[in-house]
């Protein structure tokens, strides 16, 4: 069922690429129908996922030979992390997917591209497999890199550039860690199932320091933490709206994901001496987002910059979760908050970037001083945006929040003062939302009512569908946390702790 | 004589024969159909290379190995060639004389298949010298186009120097170890110290497959013969001599036991060296095949990788033959586009390909994608078990220096995937027919189905090394 969630938009995506006979109408159908069904097959598998006390640790696995002399195979299952991050990955590919864009005469290519870049994707958060998942971790580069660069606007090419060789250095960075972390092992195997057992390197001794340092810079370099964020402002600024929303909402939670999943698991111990540094890194990207943030005037790029704040609070989650300190609980309410803040970002960024897209389309420009007073113009749109906004600077009863409280609520209790001024962070991000979202829509109009129509039906739609579930998240939360906390990272023994 | 175990070469040496008897006699009209008699010789070469799968022995007075890199090498020498053959009649279409090129390639593929073979020094340089001089020929084939005969020209002037070197290198190997024949000088060497006569002959014959290798210091005719030779011969030129000549470097380094001579250290840095200079010199190439030329050099670095941790991991061995295939499919892969496409080789010339020639610019990306080490291609494969077998043989290092250089290679790779897929087309793009497109087909096709079977491959040279010792 896995196997299928990840093929079917692929080989979706290589009929389109192929098929020159296809127009814009069957492409868009063909690439929501192939989209769409691949989150139905990852919806059946959550509707058979045991979250029970008795649960194994992976589940739904598949496994089908590749390289067996170097114990490389197709391996894909879940744990609930992996389950509830694919999920909310599949669902903002079907809202980009549907998203009105600018297809610059090439509709067929383009949804090819976005569903190549879903099938990715999916397969490296369902991979079990290290080999796997570095591939999937390149490929999403190479996606990305043509939708940029075909379908953005202004410097694209270069925008486009950057981003595929910043991140490229970070893949290989830790495809050499990954090499040296699996030859540490007895037997030569990619299998993730089995290198989380083994825990092939310990201590802090040159060697285990080295290849945390690797895995940790390309997954820095993903999520993107401070100061390897420079990429990121650039390629959001140029990308097309629902490309953005794609990069934000499931190519930054890779970096993130990828760090639970391989150095969290796999070198507890090392990943538990290095846990304060790590915090103290992701502290710094709280903040410098937050303020870098604020000083923007592109409605794109101040969003791009609370994305560094906002994966700042995971990788805080995630660094105090893995330290061995501290009660046990604490540890596991800020690992819960940590991937609960993955799902939240993903879909409360990815409609304000789908949304900051709406306003390229109309008025050709994220300048937030060309627009004013579109309250009254656009109803639709100010409601949602101010939804997703209050959600994202973190207001009760929003997703956002309940992620924030949790990570918030671990933190303090491992490291009390790193999330004391982490605290700053959430004032900052609550004043840049709130100013931003005044200067757009409040005050007076800067743009005439005729060129700033309000939400088309397929924008309130998707728009709709990812708000709910960040009013839903933040309700009544339960449903996502038990999912989230059953599975490997969540085991006893987990994060540092013997 | 155990005539039977070079049954492949004799088949390549006697088609190459009969192709050249034919084409002194046939008119201009028939001279392509060296081209159908070049394929069924290598068909058949490759045929009887496969019937020896499994063996693993010296032969001919210990001069020539049959083990697993032999076989494997040698194979993809023939496939390479016959990839070249295809390119051929297209563009020699023109030229009154062209059968014999048939027979031209025949010999420098044979004189590859030697040195992939050798077990013994003069063997090797036997090899070598074959290959060098009907190489010549083929980068020169262009006798009345400047660009072409100054390729020839510096081929031939660093080839005469490179070659001098290497059999002076012979000389003193021998005269310090008492022996060419690889198994004596594996026994010697195990035995005995190192001493500096022996370092500097070592060196010598390093410098004459350096230059086979298209690797610093005797790379610098390269970029020429890439850009000047006719494309053919290029794709010829960048891959087949490297394959033989890589694998008899590998096993030339394996007769040296670790901490004797430090030899390995040496080629270490030869590859850092030579991946460095390569990549350093494509960055801002304008010209499409220069740019390859340069990038087929830093590859030569990559492959100097496995050469330095022959005997220090069980992995070298495939990593080498395994990242052959992979340069060798990529390589030869873009060759045959440039070819198809007439040759055109500025890069504004490729101004949006992917509009006017969707399948070719495909099949340039997805190469030069290959040659980057992006999944899922060969290419991909080759260099992971190559970083997997550098990191295992304690060169974490060296590693790290080509992760860095392949960040940097992307940048020059993608400065021409850009234009092929962003920019506006400029004008119709001519083609050269049927045989080069059938070759970017097959080229295209191998990248990714090469990947699929890699497993086939490992299997049989995870389990053998490197006669005569392995």
């Amino acid at each position: 069922m896995l196997t299928l969630a990840i093929l079917l938009p692929l080989i979706a995506s290589l009929a389109l690429a192929l098929g020159p006979g296809f127009g814009e109408r069957v492409a868009r159908v063909i690439a929501l129908v192939a989209s769409a069904l691949s989150l139905l097959a990852l919806v059946v598998v959550w509707l058979g996922f045991d979250t029970g006390a008795g649960a194994p640790a992976f589940q739904a696995v598949a496994e089908f030979a590749w390289i067996p002399a170097l114990g490389v195979a197709w391996r894909v299952g879940v744990d609930g992390m992996a389950l509830a991050v694919a999920l909310m990955s599949a669902l903002l590919f079907v809202g980009s997917i549907a998203w009105p864009a600018d297809y610059k005469g090439k509709a067929r290519q383009y949804y090819a591209w976005f569903l190549f870049l879903q099938g990715v994707s999916l397969g490296l958060f369902l991979a079990l497999d290290l080999l796997l998942f570095y591939v999937f971790f390149d490929l999403s580069l190479v996606g990305m890199y043509f939708l940029i660069g075909r379908w953005g606007h202004g410097d694209a090419e270069y925008a486009a550039l950057k981003f595929f060789i910043y991140t490229l250095a970070g893949s290989l960075a830790m495809l050499l860690a990954i090499l040296a972390l699996v030859l540490a092992n007895d037997t030569l195997t990619f299998d993730m199932r089995a290198l989380i057992a083994a825990q092939p390197l310990r201590g802090t001794d040159l060697k285990a320091s080295l290849v945390l340092f690797g895995l940790l810079l390309g997954f820095a370099i993903k999520t993107p933490l401070v100061p390897f964020h420079t990429w990121l402002p650039l390629a959001h600024v140029e990308a097309p709206g629902p490309a953005s929303a794609i990069l934000a909402g499931v190519l930054l939670k890779m970096g993130t994901y990828g760090i639970v999943r391989i150095p969290f698991s796999m070198m507890r111990e090392t990943f538990a001496a290095y846990a304060l540094p790590l915090a103290i890194l992701a502290l710094v990207s709280i903040l410098w987002g937050a303020i870098v943030a604020l000083g923007q005037t592109s409605l794109k790029r101040r969003i791009a910059y609370t994305s560094v704040n906002h994966m700042g609070y995971t990788v805080l989650g995630i660094a105090a979760a893995g330290a061995a300190l501290g009660a046990e609980s604490a540890r596991t309410l800020a690992l819960t908050g940590a991937v609960t803040e993955m799902v939240a970002h993903g879909l409360i960024t990815g409609s304000l970037f789908l949304m900051a897209g709406s306003f390229w389309q109309r008025a050709q420009t994220y300048e937030m001083s060309a627009f004013g007073g579109l309250a009254r113009t656009a109803p639709k749109l100010t409601a949602a945006f101010f939804l997703a906004a209050f959600a994202s600077l973190g207001l009760p009863a929003l997703a956002g929040f309940v992620a924030e409280f949790q990570i918030f609520a671990g933190t303090f209790a491992v490291y009390p003062w790193l999330a004391a001024v982490a605290l700053i962070g959430i004032v900052v991000t609550a004043a840049l939302f709130l100013s931003m979202a005044q200067k757009l829509f409040m005050g007076r109009a800067a743009v005439p009512t005729r060129d700033f129509p309000d939400f088309s039906r397929t924008e309130a739609a998707v728009v709709a569908g990812l708000l709910v579930l960040v009013v839903l998240i933040g309700i009544y939360p339960s449903w996502l946390l038990t999912l989230i906390e059953t599975g490997s990272a969540f085991l006893p023994g987990a994060g540092g702790v013997r | 004589m155990p005539i039977g175990d070079i049954l492949p070469e004799i088949a390549v040496v006697l088609s190459a024969v009969a192709i050249l008897l034919f084409a002194s006699f046939a008119p201009q009209r028939l001279q392509w159909i060296g081209a159908p008699l070049a394929l069924v010789g290598l068909a058949a070469a490759a045929a009887l290379c496969v019937a020896q799968f499994g063996e693993t022995r010296l032969t001919f007075s210990q001069s020539w190995a049959l083990d697993a890199a032999s076989q494997w090498g040698r194979l993809l020498i023939l496939g390479a060639t016959a990839f070249t053959t295809l390119l051929a009649p297209g563009w020699f279409a023109e030229d009154r004389r062209h059968g014999e090129y048939y027979a031209m390639l025949l010999f420098s593929a044979l004189g590859a298949m030697a040195m992939a073979g050798a077990a013994d020094l003069l063997q090797l340089v036997m090899g070598a010298l074959l290959s060098s001089a009907s190489g010549y020929v083929l980068a020169a084939y262009h006798r009345d186009w400047a660009l072409s005969v100054e390729a020839g020209m510096k081929f031939f002037l660093i080839g005469a120097l490179a070659n001098t070197a290497m059999v002076v290198g012979v000389v003193l190997t021998f005269g310090m170890l008492g022996s060419t024949g690889f198994a004596g000088m594996g026994g010697a060497l195990a035995g005995g110290q190192g001493s500096p006569v022996l370092l500097v002959g070592a060196v010598l014959v390093i410098l004459g497959l350096a230059y086979k290798l298209g690797a610093a210091p005797m790379h610098a005719w390269m970029p020429d013969v890439a850009e000047g030779a006719p494309v053919p011969s290029t794709a010829f030129l960048t891959v087949v001599p490297k394959v033989g000549a890589a694998i008899a470097f590998a096993r030339f380094v394996s007769l040296f036991p670790e901490g004797s001579v430090a030899i390995r250290p040496l080629v270490a840095a030869l590859a850092l060296i030579t991946m460095t200079l390569g990549n350093l010199a494509a960055l801002w190439q304008e010209d499409l095949r220069r740019m390859l030329g340069w990038s087929s050099v830093s590859q030569s670095g990559y492959a100097l990788m496995a050469v330095a941790v022959v005997g220090l991991s069980p992995h070298a061995v495939p990593a080498l033959i395994l990242f052959l295939f992979g340069y060798a499919a990529s390589n030869l892969t873009a060759f045959a586009a440039v070819a198809h496409l007439r040759g055109r080789t500025a890069r504004a010339d490729y101004d949006g390909l992917a509009t006017t020639r969707p399948w070719v610019a495909g099949t340039i990306i997805l190469a030069l994608l290959s040659l980057v080490g992006i999944p899922p291609s060969i290419g991909f494969v080759g260099k992971l078990e190559l970083f997997l077998a550098t990191v295992d043989g304690g060169y974490s290092w060296l590693a790290a220096a080509a992760v860095i250089n392949t960040v940097a290679s992307l940048f020059y790779y993608l400065r021409f995937i850009a234009p092929m897929m962003f920019a506006p087309p400029t004008r119709p793009v001519a083609t050269l027919g049927l045989p080069t497109g059938v070759a970017v087909a097959i080229g295209s096709g191998a990248i990714l189905i090469l990947a699929m079977l890699a497993e086939g491959l490992l299997t049989p040279l995870m389990r053998s090394g490197f006669l005569p010792l392995g």
